[in-house]
């Protein structure tokens, strides 16, 4: 009797750790982790992009793998990724380990998601980062794809091409004060964080700039989150730039264009300037912000395709902002995993990836086709340009965001222009005007 | 660049100041660490933006409420987490810096990590030698003259200046005498708490809100008290300039390298210990102990 009892026992005992070490058996739902910094606009941005997408498909029924339908649960993570690397890694683990989840959305600073990349890629989980731009995440794809080819960037384009559609908005802006101000010659100050994904931008900005007809004046490197830049401002102004070629993606871009504003300093602003990014930016400047110019990837009643306008106006109705990049968690899941899914009709990643890699579709901001390196190797890297992802330039002009660029845009001498339907042009701040203007 | 370089040193160096004079107070008198003295100035700057655009006050009179709530909170908490361990240097530390963490968390949980800010009192900006500088910058600047001024005047033409001064040199004898050393300590705390609140209430319009805010400056001021002589007034005004200065040097000198200002200031203050260890004026502080 008493052996019977320990027997049943040890069975029972045997059945709860099994049960408790392999939650997905038997589950009907998809789980997808969302990771990013939650108590900042960017993680935000992950989630709520992320939540649209559960909702939405959900809402049909879920996805068809195979013969039955699964519904998707998300899981949160906060990477805290702006304050403490480990603590992204460890969420990441936690989410891998306890959670098991089944994909992978989100990540932010690049320092943090190159860290979080290879754990993902230890558990041979799909990872669609929707946040971080350097190359590397991508390089690392075609030089050991067997390890990392579970990595998918899902926005933004990296920074080779951020850093070239600045360029061309740059010289956009430039062609403008030249005609307007006759400026014979534009002057360029560089200010960048300092951030990883930054550096290679900066190499090429110092590179590339003279050969656009403009002239490089210095480059500033303030803290990413330095409270007061007045003492570089009055560096520039020293210089007599005409233009600032900003790359912000933290909280510097708002003393920074604050600052700029209040001070009047006599020269455009043009480049990334994430926080400007946000429909906050205006508040948070005291209104100082105006006529800073950034890229962008979704402004309100500007259309990159058919996609665009109902993406935009669901979530500014759920969650009463306009999305910035991060959220495009909606469209790696809607767009990406989802199909992929129902084409493979398996949630096997080793399954997924050729479909992934090779798929061509349409998402609220562009058309999404992945890259292969000049040795033909896959790089899970987004294509740019016209046809494909091209982003946006945009302008705050008087306490609202308005798209200015593409504005007859042409990508080459025979190209068709492109403009983009919502674009508004782009304006002068009066005091640069009022400096140059002869 | 000269003239920038001396108008950029001086404004960061009064705000530096504004913080580490009220730090070395507080040590000066009751040998509190409070690392939390900077967690202080961020909570008063949230209270400003609260007033300020949730209820809707002037900004003056926001800054008034903020600069007596969190003086008082600042003695709730003195009384609650730092009073019945003053003894103990150590607990003392470890519990400040709890203090400051537990204080950011609440912050992020109630206004989440969004940067924010708050208008200027003045709003607009002046050309001094055709720099241009905020009216906020040179009302900082003054602020911290006028702070200083009436710091000394409270310690030198008072009875409790005279209190906290003879508690500072000598607490077991100025308690002997009838003071009450325990009062003195928690008044000054008040004084300390309150000196970081009125920085962030200067320097918060210059600044963006964050319940991050408290790290940076926090470093900085430890910097500047280290160098001037722990405990040290005179010492942290006087290191708190310098470090402006050097900060706004590494700026126009080396643009490229703007980032490592903070480092550069640090680096400073190592060689100065390195050739001084108890400050500039740390000596002259312990001889009038």
């Amino acid at each position: 009797m008493k052996k019977t009892t320990v027997s049943w026992t040890v069975l029972l005992g045997v059945c709860f750790v099994m049960a408790m070490s392999f939650p997905a058996w038997g589950a009907k739902t998809i789980k997808i982790g969302v990771i990013g910094p939650m108590n900042f606009v960017q993680g935000k941005g992950h989630w709520n992009g992320a939540v649209m997408a559960m909702e939405k498909i959900n809402a049909r029924g879920g996805i068809q793998v195979g013969n039955k339908k699964m519904k998707i649960k998300l899981v949160k993570a906060d990477s805290n990724e702006f304050l403490n690397v480990m603590d992204a890694t460890n969420a990441m683990e936690l989410i891998l380990t306890r959670d098991k989840v089944d994909f992978i959305v989100g990540g932010f600073r690049s320092e943090a998601v190159l860290a979080m990349q290879d754990i993902a890629m230890d558990y041979k989980k799909i990872f669609i980062g929707c946040g971080a731009a350097h190359p590397k995440l991508c390089l690392r794809v075609a030089g050991d794809y067997k390890r990392y080819k579970y990595f998918f960037r899902g926005t933004p384009f990296n920074s080779r091409y951020l850093v070239k559609t600045c360029f061309i908005q740059m010289a956009t802006v430039g062609a403008i004060l030249k005609k307007v101000l006759n400026i014979p010659k534009v002057k360029v100050a560089i200010v960048a964080e300092k951030a990883m994904w930054v550096d290679p931008m900066i190499k090429a900005a110092q590179g590339f700039i003279p050969k656009m007809g403009m002239e490089v004046v210095g480059t500033w490197r303030p803290s990413a989150v330095a409270t007061d830049v007045t003492a570089e401002l009055s560096a520039v102004q020293r210089t007599g730039a005409h233009m600032i070629f900003t790359t912000f993606s933290s909280s510097v871009g708002i003393p920074f264009a604050r600052q700029a504003g209040e001070l009047e300093v006599p020269a455009v602003q043009v480049g990334i300037n994430v926080e400007a990014q946000k429909d906050g930016f205006w508040k948070a400047t005291q209104g100082m912000g105006n006529y800073v110019m950034t890229l962008n990837t979704y402004c309100r009643d500007v259309e990159a395709n058919v996609l665009t306008k109902p993406f935009v106006e669901t979530y500014i109705k759920r969650f009463g902002e306009v999305p910035t990049y991060t959220a495009d968690t909606y469209a790696a899941i809607v767009y990406n995993l989802a199909p992929a899914i129902e084409q493979a009709g398996t949630l096997d990643a080793d399954k997924l990836i050729p479909i992934m890699e090779t798929r061509e579709y349409l998402s609220p901001g562009g058309t999404v086709g992945y890259l292969k390196d000049a040795e033909g190797r896959h790089l899970h890297d987004l294509k740019w340009g016209p046809g494909y992802l091209t982003s946006l330039g945009v302008q705050w002009q008087d306490g609202k965001l308005k798209g200015v660029w593409p504005n007859r845009w042409k990508a080459s001498k025979d190209a068709p222009a492109i403009t983009y339907k919502g674009i508004v042009p782009y304006k002068i701040p009066p005091w640069v005007i009022k400096k140059y203007k002869k | 660049m000269i003239l920038d370089i001396i108008i950029s040193g001086l404004i960061s160096g009064s705000i530096y100041a504004l913080l580490a004079i009220g730090f070395s107070l507080i040590f000066g008198v009751a040998r509190i660490i409070n690392i939390a003295h900077t967690a202080f100035y961020m909570v008063a700057s949230y209270c400003i933006y609260f007033g300020t655009h949730k209820l809707g006050l002037h900004p003056i009179w926001g800054m008034m409420a903020a600069v007596i709530l969190v003086t008082l909170f600042g003695l709730i908490c003195y009384k609650l987490f730092i009073d019945p361990i003053r003894e103990h240097e150590a607990a003392v530390l470890i519990g400040t810096i709890a203090m400051a963490i537990a204080m950011q968390e609440i912050m992020l949980l109630i206004f989440t990590g969004d940067y924010l800010s708050v208008p200027s009192l003045i709003g607009g900006y002046l050309k001094i030698f055709d720099v241009k500088v905020f009216y906020q910058q040179v009302l900082t600047f003054g602020m911290a003259l006028l702070i200083l001024a009436a710091l000394w005047a409270l310690l030198m033409k008072t009875r409790l200046g005279l209190a906290i001064r003879s508690t500072a040199e000598d607490r077991e004898v100025a308690n002997l005498m009838g003071m009450n050393e325990s009062r003195v300590a928690m008044i000054t705390m008040g004084i300390s708490v309150g000196l970081a609140a009125l920085t962030g209430a200067v320097i918060v319009p210059l600044t963006t809100l964050s319940p991050f805010m408290w790290m940076h400056p926090l470093i900085m001021m430890m910097a500047v008290v280290v160098l001037g002589g722990l405990g040290s007034i005179k010492g942290s005004f006087v290191g708190a300039y310098i470090l402006g200065f050097a900060e706004a040097m590494v700026v126009f000198l080396a643009p490229m390298g703007a980032y490592l200002k903070g480092s550069v200031a640090l680096s400073i203050m190592i060689l100065v210990l390195l050739i001084r260890p108890e400050g500039l004026f740390g000596v002259a502080f312990e001889e009038e102990r």
